[in-house]
């Protein structure tokens, strides 16, 4: 746990010193809004459809954060120093999620009162807890899933290519709990307070799944 | 490498594929009786439903199989885990064109979105048709077996969780002539069904058996070839994901 939480404010620390990373997945979510705008010619949309924007807006916005996770631990030889260590390996996995996830909340933090701002219809400010609820679960499956992804991909000839093939199919169940669980609460007129349970427990569900699963196969990824 | 030999039994094995295959044709062109409401087309079922199935089991198949080889390490049943998904693929795609024209049949569409296990199954095809790209952009052979296997083991363990996230998000609005479970499919329907599965199922079996075979036996005329020929006249391998 401790050579995670290393790991993880190493991760932090070149990210605030480079911004590399969070700064682009910002914009491309505020380009990826704007977009949606002209696309669907609307300004300004409510239910399912903001739901599914902004679901859409910040899974396009991780798989850039995704393709580079572990980037710079390949190009700099991290992993080889990593593995010297003797460290669990599962502390990689762990520090790797955890800052996908914060970055992936930093980005939250901006996208959606922009979201908010530009695009949708009702107001912002009752749904937000809700909101808020169903995106943690989200990230916590984008987080999880990203950095088995990433681990992946990072080592493949065109991982630009294999990172989102990869993700985006795995990530689909976890997009319509997403979607779902948010779409009542961007309703128009009467907005639900709370999102349905159901889609919170599929998500959770698959949050739990795949954290295990990651936990089980991490270390393959690593030897060499 | 071991000289294990997938050809044994594989005679016994195709002959038994043929006969039930013909017995379950026989059942489902002169024995299981016209569906009420679709007529004919009502049939294709009985190739739509087992191709998926057994497609769906492969996947898994090949997912337990490379728990296999990330356990020991050896290359054979990283051998064993592409094939298995490999015909899986296969299996898979026939049942997506079945499944396709008994929709455009039955309901007038070739997609329909609010059948979830159709939905669930193109997902699950989509995940699987980055097996091969995937193990092509890997270079190191070990490394690739490796990767491919936990790829096989998330695969596999994804293709319920899947279906679990499909079937919630859609609720049904075509009436479910034919599940598996329910009791409305009559006796002489579900009979021919079971057959038809068991002959789907020994042919996915008879293919994985003939594919590991055929690739075995590929492998040692072309580690032969190189021992009498020198390394230099041996003619290189084709481009292939197979792990060799």
């Amino acid at each position: 746990m401790r050579t995670a939480l290393i790991l993880l404010r190493k991760d932090l620390r070149l990210e605030l010193r480079t911004l590399e990373t969070v700064p682009a997945m910002v914009l491309f979510a505020l380009v990826t809004i704007v977009i949606f705008h002209f696309g669907l010619n609307q300004n300004a949309i409510d239910g399912q459809l903001a739901a599914g924007v902004l679901t859409v807006t910040v899974l396009f916005a991780a798989m850039l954060g995704i393709n580079r996770l572990f980037v710079a631990e390949r190009e700099q030889g991290g992993f080889d120093a990593f593995l010297l260590a003797p460290v669990d390996r599962t502390a990689m996995l762990v520090a790797k999620a955890a800052a996908l996830f914060l970055f992936l909340a930093a980005l939250e933090v901006i996208a959606v009162p922009a979201f908010g701002l530009f695009l949708l219809g009702p107001s912002l400010g009752p749904p937000l807890p809700g909101l808020i609820l169903v995106l943690a679960l989200a990230d916590l499956g984008l987080a999880v899933i990203g950095t088995l992804v990433s681990a992946i991909a990072v080592h493949t000839r065109a991982r630009d290519l294999i990172g989102p093939m990869l993700g985006l199919p795995l990530l689909i169940p976890a997009l319509i709990a997403t979607a779902r669980a948010a779409g009542p609460l961007l309703a128009a007129g009467h907005p639900a307070s709370t999102p349905p349970t159901r889609w919170l427990e599929i998500l959770a569900l698959y949050d739990v799944v795949f954290a295990l699963l990651a936990y089980a196969v991490f270390d393959f990824l690593l030897e060499d | 490498m071991p000289s294990t030999t997938y050809g044994k039994g594989l005679r016994g094995l195709a002959l038994a594929t043929l006969i039930t295959m013909t017995a379950a044709l026989v059942l489902v062109f002169f024995y299981a009786p016209l569906d009420q409401t679709q007529g004919f087309v009502q049939k294709i079922f009985y190739v739509h439903v087992p191709l998926a199935i057994i497609s769906l089991v492969g996947f898994v198949f090949g997912g337990v199989l490379a728990i296999g080889y990330l356990r020991t390490g050896d290359r054979k049943w990283d051998m064993r885990s592409y094939v298995a998904i490999h015909m899986g693929l296969i299996f898979g795609i026939g049942g997506l064109i079945t499944g396709s024209i008994w929709a455009k049949a039955s309901w007038g569409h070739w997609w329909v979105w609010n059948e979830p296990t159709l939905v669930s199954f193109l997902i699950v095809l989509l995940l699987f048709a980055t097996y091969q790209p995937l193990r092509f952009s890997i270079e190191d052979p070990e490394r690739q077996s490796r990767y491919a296997s936990v790829f096989a083991i998330v695969g596999g363990a994804f293709v319920p969780l899947n279906y679990i996230a499909v079937q919630a998000a859609t609720a049904y609005v075509h009436p479910r002539v034919l599940t598996l479970t329910s009791a409305n499919l009559p006796p002489s329907m579900g009979l021919t069904f079971v057959v038809s599965l068991l002959a789907f199922a020994l042919l996915y079996v008879t293919l994985w058996k003939y594919e590991m075979a055929a690739k075995n036996a590929r492998s040692q005329v072309r580690r032969l070839r190189r021992t009498l020929l020198g390394d230099d006249l041996a003619r290189p391998a084709g481009r292939s994901a197979a792990p060799l």
